[in-house]
């Protein structure tokens, strides 16, 4: 348990007392349910499954260590300002999970609603940012749209009078902030660890046993294992994931980099997004400038990109705010992302029964881990979606009908 | 990463518009909503060698067939589109 006398007890006998917060169990030969991959969604979704859905006979099957993909590499940022009915409930959904996950896992998170801001910079930007406020105040959630006055007050080191791209106000998202994405793998890990779940890490799931168009389990590293139901929960590598059960996915994977500058002293209060260069930024708890733009745009399973995109990302950055020129970058990475067609993701039925999936994150996977595994949970538990999740389906790529492109690029991969 | 156009030689990356898998050169018949889906949407999405098309945009125009290791970003070889699809 984790509380302040604890905290204090540890501190004056020089922390001896803290073990390990999970534990490391041998597979066992067959399980009810499996979830493959053990990153922030395959987490929360084995958590809610036994929390919401009373079913403990769970393995989550990870073929690393617990939060080594993309939910230990990521820019952290926590939102629910979508416009499209299906993001929107969705993502609003989402944001109030995270604002009661710290009660519900009795771990610190470090949820930090400091507010994100979107900059616009033409009369249509700000036109199209009032329509995409007033959708997210009816969905419930709050926004608010900010003068460049109301702008200069809070955030006054921006390039306000930049000659190409004057800040014209901005979007305010006050409940929208960061959380430590660490902490989220480890406190869904604690948690459903602790409802029972078997968190079963070094363990790589290398086929999926098909019979007659039903699951009937998994073959691993570790020996083969039995199960009722399987959950692929394996952004990044979904399309791989997929093939081993012959399912098909309307998935192209990409590289998004992202990039962190030395520890710097508190400086930037929000999360700013600058609307003309697809760059966005936020301090962390240590110091250090977390920002990032947009994908490379070619396909990349390499978790590193190519220079042209960060040198597009400095100079967005210095055009936004001149005054992080002095800071130093220290490092940066590429993350790989499941990019759909439409740019939302997909929580589904596959054609193999009892074989589900969530994938097709794009970019925006982070905010999401809280009601991903909500909705994933629901779905393989109940047999059928859940209410904020119902809409994203693969069903919608062969149709036409529902998709949730909300930048309305049309059906190109790289280009949400 | 850099891309040798037939026509034009060694170039820089930025040169190039990437637009996607070389499935774009199968465009299904009129009417066949099932091919139609499969063309636009469903990937195979290898974690190793894929051949796509991109267009030499800041260049002579073409559009091209490259063979790239998606996994090291390493450019195998580079066709005209026009060849392959002929």
């Amino acid at each position: 348990m984790y509380n302040a006398f604890r905290i204090l007890k540890e501190g004056l006998t020089g922390n001896k007392g803290w073990g390990p917060v999970w534990r490391s169990p041998e597979p066992k030969s067959e399980y009810e349910i499996i979830i493959i991959g053990g990153g922030g969604h395959g987490l929360s979704t084995a958590y809610y499954l036994a929390k919401n859905h009373g079913l403990t006979n769970i393995a989550v099957l990870e073929k690393g260590y617990i939060g080594s993909g993309n939910i230990g590499r990521n820019t952290t940022i926590v939102r629910a300002n979508y416009f499209l009915p299906g993001n929107s409930e969705f993502y609003s959904h989402s944001l109030k999970l995270w604002e009661g996950l710290e009660q519900e896992l009795n771990y610190n998170v470090m949820m930090s609603q400091r507010g994100v801001i979107m900059l616009c910079h033409s009369d249509g930007q700000r036109d199209a940012f009032a329509r995409r406020g007033n959708a997210m105040i009816n969905q419930g959630d709050d926004a608010e749209l900010w003068t460049p006055e109301q702008v200069r007050a809070e955030i006054p080191y921006l390039d306000f009078d930049n000659t190409r791209f004057p800040i014209y106000g901005g979007l305010m998202h006050g409940r929208g902030g960061s959380a430590r994405h660490d902490a989220v793998a480890w406190g869904y890990a604690r948690g459903a660890d602790q409802l029972g779940v078997d968190l079963i890490q070094n363990c790589e799931v290398t086929g999926i046993d098909v019979k007659g168009g039903v699951v009937q389990g998994v073959q691993t590293s570790r020996g083969p294992i039995r199960a009722k139901k399987v959950g692929i929960v394996t952004a990044g590598r979904s399309s791989q994931v997929a093939a081993m059960a012959g399912v098909e996915v309307p998935i192209e994977s990409h590289v998004l980099q992202a990039f962190v500058s030395e520890g710097l002293k508190p400086a930037i209060d929000h999360v700013i997004s600058y609307g003309m260069g697809h760059f966005y930024i936020s301090q962390s708890d240590k110091g250090g400038l977390v920002f990032g733009g947009d994908l490379d745009f070619y396909a990349s399973y390499a978790q590193r990109g190519n220079l042209p995109m960060m040198e597009h990302v400095m100079e967005a950055g210095m055009t936004l705010m001149p005054a992080i020129g002095k800071a130093r970058v220290l490092r940066s990475w590429g993350g790989i992302m499941d990019m759909t067609p439409d740019g939302s993701f997909v929580i589904d039925r596959t054609d193999v029964d009892g074989l589900y999936m969530d994938c097709g994150w794009c970019y925006g996977g982070f905010k999401a881990v809280p009601a991903s595994g909500w909705c994933m949970a629901h779905l393989m538990a109940e047999d059928r979606h859940h209410e904020v999740a119902q809409r994203h389906t693969f069903e919608r790529f062969r149709t036409g009908e529902g998709l949730m492109d909300e930048e309305g690029t049309g059906s190109q991969h790289n280009l949400h | 990463m850099r891309i040798t156009c037939p026509i034009c030689g060694e170039r820089d990356r930025r040169e190039f518009y990437y637009t996607g898998s070389d499935d774009y050169l199968n465009r299904p018949e009129e009417g066949d909503a099932e091919g139609m889906h499969r063309y636009l949407h469903i990937r195979e999405n290898p974690a190793g060698v894929t051949k796509e098309l991109w267009c030499h945009e800041a260049g002579c125009g073409a559009w091209l067939v490259v063979e790239r290791n998606v996994t090291t970003h390493e450019v195998l070889g580079v066709t005209l589109a026009s060849e392959v699809a002929s």
